[in-house]
């Protein structure tokens, strides 16, 4: 039986009256990429919140490799990382002295070495003495990507990984993605808007509308039930609500 | 077991993060000397004009400059820490710091770390230009400057704990409080004149206060030559539970803001 990296139990999220989650269950499987979907105000961040441990279920609970995040979420910290654009690093530090800290934070025991290595993976060699605050966008998400592997997590949050870059950053991040749980068998879970990306990459595809998990599968199986021709249209008609193909024909 | 861990590096790469940034910015380094240097020539002098006058206001001036000096310890204490904990919030860092194995008791350990460093490099200089500029050596109150700076420091973090934690719930549009809030105690904790000052009815909060204890300790050093234990040992007990209501407040807040989502939206 495959090891479930993520487990997610009756998860609530409630903004006083306002329903972010709904009571959502699902499993992720160790080793697997899969995308969370869905419109704005759909729950996606608010479901990356609760299961990195930064926002705290109304009810339900959310485990990690069989850890409670809302226990133990220390037992696991260490095979976790998150990149977001919504979250910066220090911008007058180098990124350098950035990967220092972090791979100090996670214990990590050879902090120049694997500095070395990242920048070699991620090509951050030109500008790993300058401060972070005075990138490009892709060389900020190299570095945030280069931030969020520098433990080699074995559970990897993403949330919009490759928003506002060009195409040919874009492409190469996603390439190193795959090139990463390739070599290390790790979980990907990965929100984002970007259809040819979550087509590519994920391996399922969790639909989420109103803060509720509205349709599951891998992107073949999600364009196959609702009758469209890729992923970008299958999004269409869950956030415009019209049925799938199956339950039309019924 | 794992709960109660504590890890020194941990800290001090925490510790690092702000030595870079302090290094990499000399405003930021240049502000830290600034402001207590202003205000410690501004009581420098009124000390000396107030003295030129016979009678009891000349002897109660004779301790503008060390009642300032301690102020200053008790303020920029508590800024060093809340300015530490801003730069998280201001970069936009603090989900990656949340989500790192980082612990609460580690992050407050940093920052109280980080508080000393900040003070040092204020108040130090400053000392040394009140020594030169006015002949008034604050080093020269010993082991009572031990007492009187520990105490301080004490209710400094106690209440840059609860900044933060304000500022983690209600986001930055709080963080006019981490630089005000410490003005609210500066009547009450009576820095320039006695405790009998006060309204009687007044007094017994103003005796809550630890630093009120350590500045009454002050005069009765500076200007009756007695140093009192008794005052000290008060402000230490008043300092436990401060100290424990800061932690109990950072830990309660810190709840609150992962229950109000507040973690992922930093900002106003």
């Amino acid at each position: 039986m495959p090891e479930i990296a993520v487990q997610a139990e009756k998860l609530t999220k409630h903004y006083g009256e306002a329903i972010a989650v709904a009571g959502i269950s699902f499993a992720i499987e160790a080793g697997s990429i899969t995308g969370l979907l869905g419109g704005n105000g759909a729950g996606k961040t608010t479901t990356i919140g609760m299961t990195m441990g930064l926002v705290t279920p109304t009810s339900g609970r959310v485990l990690i490799f069989g850890a409670d995040m809302a226990r133990d979420s220390h037992d696991v910290l260490h095979r976790i990382n998150f990149e977001s654009p919504y979250v910066d690093l220090p911008h007058r530090l180098t990124v350098r002295q950035n990967l220092r800290i972090f791979g100090m934070l996670y214990g990590i025991a050879k902090v120049g070495e694997r500095i070395a290595q990242l920048a070699e993976d991620l090509d951050l060699g030109e500008f790993i003495d300058r401060p972070a605050g005075k990138l490009s966008a892709g060389q900020k998400t190299r570095v945030a990507l280069a931030k969020a592997l520098i433990n080699e997590p074995d559970l990897l949050v993403l949330d919009e990984p490759t928003a506002s870059l060009d195409p040919d950053t874009a492409d190469w991040i996603r390439g190193h993605l795959e090139r990463y749980r390739t070599r290390r068998n790790a979980t990907i879970v990965l929100a984002s808007h970007n259809m040819g990306e979550v087509e590519r990459l994920c391996d399922r595809v969790l639909m989420m509308r109103r803060g509720e998990i509205v349709d599951d599968g891998s992107p073949n199986q999600l364009i196959a039930r609702y009758g469209r021709q890729n992923l970008e249209e299958v999004f269409l008609d869950i956030a415009r609500e019209r049925r799938h193909a199956g339950e039309m024909a019924s | 077991m794992t709960a109660f861990a504590f890890s020194p590096r941990r800290v001090g790469a925490m510790i690092l993060r702000h030595i870079y940034l302090l290094r990499s910015s000399w405003p930021r380094l240049f502000e830290l000397v600034y402001w207590p240097a202003v205000q410690m020539f501004m009581w420098g002098f009124l000390q000396i004009g107030i003295a030129k006058y016979p009678g009891a206001l000349a002897g109660t001036a004779s301790t503008f400059l060390a009642a300032f000096l301690l102020w200053d310890i008790l303020f920029r204490g508590q800024i060093g820490y809340s300015m530490s904990f801003l730069e998280e919030m201001w970069s936009r860092n603090m989900p990656n710091l949340m989500i790192s194995p980082l612990r609460a008791t580690e992050f407050v350990a940093a920052l109280i770390a980080m508080s000393m460093v900040r003070l040092s490099i204020g108040l130090i200089p400053v000392t040394i230009l009140a020594i030169f500029f006015f002949g008034f050596n604050l080093w020269s109150l010993g082991l009572a400057l031990a007492a009187f700076f520990a105490n301080l420091l004490f209710t400094s973090w106690a209440v840059g704990m609860f900044c933060s934690g304000l500022v983690l719930r209600h986001g930055l549009g709080a963080e006019s409080l981490a630089w005000s809030l410490m003005f609210f105690f500066l009547p009450l904790t009576c820095v320039y004149y006695p405790v009998t000052t006060l309204p009687e009815w007044v007094q017994p909060l103003a005796w809550a206060l630890p630093p009120t204890a350590v500045f009454e300790g002050m005069r009765a050093l500076v200007i009756d030559h007695v140093f009192r234990g008794d005052l000290m040992l008060w402000a230490l007990g008043l300092n436990a539970l401060w100290l424990a209501a800061g932690a109990f407040s950072f830990q309660r807040l810190l709840g609150a803001s992962k229950r109000s989502g507040s973690l992922l939206q930093i900002g106003e």
